[in-house]
């Protein structure tokens, strides 16, 4: 029997929150006083979880590495967040947005927390207008929305290209209003180093003051991990440059299971790489999408005199290119999913027909774009025979309204101008939708331990569907978490203040305190990001966008080796006890080589395409993903077994009770 | 590109700091700023030497963590962008550059390039917000807010609290940045109910922290990454008038 229990409430989908909300056990305002807890991360998670928290009247303590709460990356994300309110009666509703999220992640979640999902998705919006968050409006008042990557209805409400920014700023005034409050305590630049258990429960964390080295215990009685996702394992990537996955693989240490580790997503609109120097990847919103296409040269020749410089996009006639995703998915086009719309890129520059010096990019054309708002634009504007170059200046003018801070971002990247020339992108690693598995409530398989947004295993199965992520985010944060950690903390109302001088805490300091140690110690020769590099490059290629047997195996024998002469021959400069960011960040590194190593015994178990994981063993004759539900309808929730073994597969199965399991088709 | 870097290095709080001269060469035109700064780092450590400390971390213009005073304009010579969107390719082979951290009263330095910005968000503690709790908000549609409003809120509220207008700023005066705040929650009807005393609140916490006063030079608006205009300070004076006298 699984060892896995997910405590999905019993009843029809569409009653099962409601229900849950009415019997979940209650904590009275007075006890909430008395009750410690931990919220590690100030993105969209941590920092709505806090502020609710706090005002319900729990004692909250949040630590973040940055120097504020308002610098967690939630800040970057650009396009926008999707909710069923159904304002532009396009016939959307809770179930199709229910729907389109398991459809989307390749029927690989869970259908009750997405239906929640679905259902709290509207009350976020609310939230978020309230609390003064800018949404685009129309000129009537009420809110605009747009369409988004992989949907047939309009829901995605925005703020410009700055929807992450402006979300992440509404939660941090929430924050705010509750550290003024002195309900929240709060601390910057802190990283957790551990999580102490005791009796089996999780009683709180080691944490490193980043400025002075100290380390430090905190008790609580629940502990929120709203560490965000891994994608730095792959060195480079769209995440922030702290983004790590140290608090997670602490709690896998601990106990955790961790989900579907391998389901990472590979975003199609990045600026692709220019150098070895290269410390980041830049997404460009996938809103991109909606008008560019997406092409490269229909004949190998005209793209290697492109790799050569001897050929420029404009060169190319229309009948010589190769508009490959309205080519291949005719009825979504170039609206395809980013995991289809990837790896299709990946394909056809694995063919040769790659547009830049490296052959990895293809191009995202507004030639068109601009001319059809051009007409429109004159049409409305009454000018008849409007000469091309009078269309031209005014679809311009259209499309710089719309997109206008993306394509300054790109010109102040590239120095190219997108609008005279097709911009270049490539698929960049962007979002994990593994992580720390959690039941229903949220906890993870360690009593007390949580985690929320990007940091679970989520909702969003093997692939994540444009701007669900702001969504899941505040979500679990918001309107899950206050809830569902009732059911666990009122039976703490009796334990009284968690000791922070019990042998759990001393142990657990003195791990930290060695492993530092042990990392300064070493003066090896080399750098850490000298390490990080190679374990990107090898799960790169070999647990990228398309991944193997025989590469996964190759992959985990290469990655042991890194670690072991990462932990040989490291240099980390400097002392314990000051600012030391090199330090900090061979912690991470440390951690991120024994995440790569799970994340390719997943991929390996795995043996079926599904979303973002692209199993070559297993696709169509057309190239297509094939998902195999018979043998891998499952989330993997992979045990700890111990430093130097292979992790332990436990498995949740996935029952489909309201939607009918069908082969993802786009065409 | 072969460059001279001149760079502010600093122990801690206490010490007293001083320009450090740096060669770098093989610099990619393609490379960003920070990236030159990765490079040299690696070196550094490489020889054993202490690598520079400087604050960054989303390294596309929007986490507001990065900071650095280039040759003398926060964030570097170009307009409307932060120290992590800066490209090698805006200077020149040969170039000497001269790099530093803020220097204000109310950002203590930290090491090296790092300074201590945690006064901003004492001032946002101070009112930078709307008191709405979790679950307590109506329908987002019902009440309606002309587009006009929604995008001046909006651009006000684009600030990524970076500090470069209280670097840029003779007196070290944040009021660009605590304007910006005042006037994106004022300027929309969910704002509105507790405008006056959050602008009284928000200035009196600018003015305990240590930052300057404002003198009108208009400095701040030249050098903010995110172009957030100078009307946010008149917006927040009149709104400050208005809630003093009737205070």
């Amino acid at each position: 029997m699984s060892k896995l229990n997910s405590k999905i409430p019993a009843g029809p989908i569409d009653k099962k929150w409601t229900d849950y909300k009415d019997h979940v056990a209650l904590v009275n305002p007075a006890n909430k006083r008395n009750i410690d807890i931990i919220v590690v991360g100030s993105g969209l998670a941590g920092s709505s979880a806090a502020a609710s928290l706090a005002e319900m009247g729990y004692s909250v303590k949040v630590f973040c590495f940055q120097d504020s709460p308002r610098r967690a990356h939630s800040i970057a994300a650009q396009g926008g967040i999707n909710a069923a309110k159904n304002y532009k009666n396009d016939g959307d509703s809770t179930f199709r947005l229910f729907y389109d999220t398991i459809k989307g992640g390749d029927y690989r979640a869970r259908e009750a927390n997405v239906h929640r999902l679905a259902e709290v998705s509207t009350s976020i919006i609310d939230q978020c207008v309230a609390q003064g968050v800018p949404f685009a409006r129309e000129y009537g008042g009420l809110l605009d929305n747009r369409s988004f990557g992989g949907t047939q209805v309009q829901r995605t409400f925005y703020a410009a290209g700055q929807t992450g920014q402006q979300l992440l700023l509404g939660a941090y005034s929430a924050l705010s209003k509750e550290i003024a409050k002195g309900t929240v305590k709060m601390y910057n630049r802190h990283e957790m180093m551990d999580i102490v258990k005791v009796d089996g429960k999780a009683r709180g964390i080691i944490a490193k003051n980043l400025v002075t080295g100290a380390i430090e215990r905190h008790s609580a009685h629940a502990v929120l991990l709203c560490t965000g996702g891994y994608g730095n394992v792959f060195f480079l990537s769209t995440n922030a440059m702290g983004s790590n996955v140290s608090a997670a693989m602490k709690a896998y240490k601990k106990g955790a299971y961790f989900g579907n580790p391998c389901f990472t997503q590979i975003h199609p609109t990045c600026i692709p790489v220019s150098g070895d120097h290269q410390s980041k990847l830049t997404l460009m919103s996938e809103s991109l999408r909606n008008d560019g296409r997406i092409w490269v040269p229909a004949k190998l020749e005209d793209a290697q005199a492109i790799q050569q410089g001897k050929k420029r996009a404009n060169d190319i006639p229309e009948a010589d290119r190769d508009y490959y995703l309205e080519r291949r998915y005719p009825a979504f086009g170039n609206l395809v999913p980013r995991d289809v719309a990837s790896r299709a890129a990946k394909e056809r520059c694995d063919a040769g027909f790659g547009v830049n010096a490296t052959g990895q990019a293809v191009y995202l054309d507004y030639a068109d774009a601009i001319e059809r708002y051009g007409k429109i634009e004159a049409t409305k504007m009454n000018i008849s025979n409007a000469s091309p170059e009078k269309i031209k200046e005014l679809g311009k003018a259209v499309v710089k309204e719309k997109y206008g801070n993306l394509f300054d971002m790109y010109m102040q990247i590239s120095g190219e101008n997108p609008y005279e020339t097709p911009m270049k992108i490539y698929p960049a690693v962007h979002y994990t939708m593994g992580g720390l598995w959690v039941d229903y409530e949220l906890m993870t398989t360690v009593p007390g331990l949580y985690a929320l947004g990007e940091a679970n295993f989520s909702e969003h199965g093997a692939n994540r569907l444009g701007a669900s992520a702001l969504m899941q985010g505040l979500a679990d944060g918001y309107f899950v978490i206050p809830y569902t950690i009732g059911s666990y903390l009122s039976d703490d109302i009796r334990t009284g203040k968690i000791p922070t001088d019990s042998p759990e805490f001393e142990a657990a300091e003195k791990e930290v305190r060695d492993r530092i140690e042990h990392l300064l110690n070493t003066k090896g020769t080399k750098p850490v990001d000298y390490y990080h590099k190679r374990l990107g490059k090898v799960m790169w290629d070999k647990c990228g966008m398309a991944r193997n047997a025989e590469g996964l195996k190759e992959a985990i024998a290469e990655i042991q080796e890194i670690r072991k002469e990462f932990w040989a021959n490291v240099r980390v400069p400097g002392a314990a006890n000051e600012f030391n960011p090199e330090l900090d960040k061979a912690g991470r590194v440390a951690d991120f080589l024994e995440l790569g190593e799970l994340m390719c015994y997943d991929a390996l178990n795995r043996n079926e395409s599904c979303g973002g994981h692209f199993r070559e063993e297993s696709q169509t004759e057309e190239g297509e993903a094939l998902r195999d539900d018979d043998n891998f309808a499952f989330v993997s929730a992979w045990e700890f077994a111990g430093d130097g073994k292979e992790p332990i597969l436990n498995k949740e199965e996935l029952v489909y009770e309201n939607i009918k399991l069908v082969q993802r088709s786009y065409k | 590109m072969k460059l001279t870097l001149k760079i502010w290095r600093q122990k801690n709080a206490a010490d007293k700091g001083r320009l450090v001269d740096y060669p770098v060469s093989d610099i990619s035109p393609d490379m960003s700023f920070l990236e030159m700064l990765d490079v040299l780092n690696d070196q550094l450590v490489e020889k054993g030497d202490d690598p520079i400390a400087f604050d960054h971390d989303c390294r596309e213009g929007i986490c507001g963590m990065c900071s650095l005073y280039i040759n003398g304009r926060a964030h570097g010579p170009q307009s409307a962008v932060t120290t992590c969107q800066l490209h090698m390719r805006s200077f020149k082979d040969g170039d000497t550059i001269y790099i530093e951290p803020w220097r204000a009263k109310a950002f203590p330095i930290i090491k090296d390039l790092v300074v201590d910005r945690s006064a901003f968000d004492r001032i946002i503690q101070a009112g930078g917000y709307i008191s709405v709790n979790t679950g307590a908000a109506q329908d987002a549609n019902s009440i309606p807010v002309p587009k006009v409003d929604a995008d001046e809120a909006f651009a006000a509220a684009t600030c990524i609290g970076c500090g470069a207008c209280v670097a840029s700023c003779k007196n070290a005066s944040a009021m660009l940045f605590v304007s910006a705040k005042v006037s994106q929650l004022a300027i929309l009807p969910q704002g509105r109910a507790e405008a006056e005393q959050r602008v009284l609140n928000m200035v009196s916490k600018m003015d305990e922290e240590g930052f300057g006063n404002c003198t009108n030079t208009g400095a701040c608006e030249v050098e903010c990454p995110k172009g957030i205009s100078l009307t946010n300070i008149a917006r927040m004076n009149r709104e400050f008038l208005g809630a003093a006298v009737k205070a």
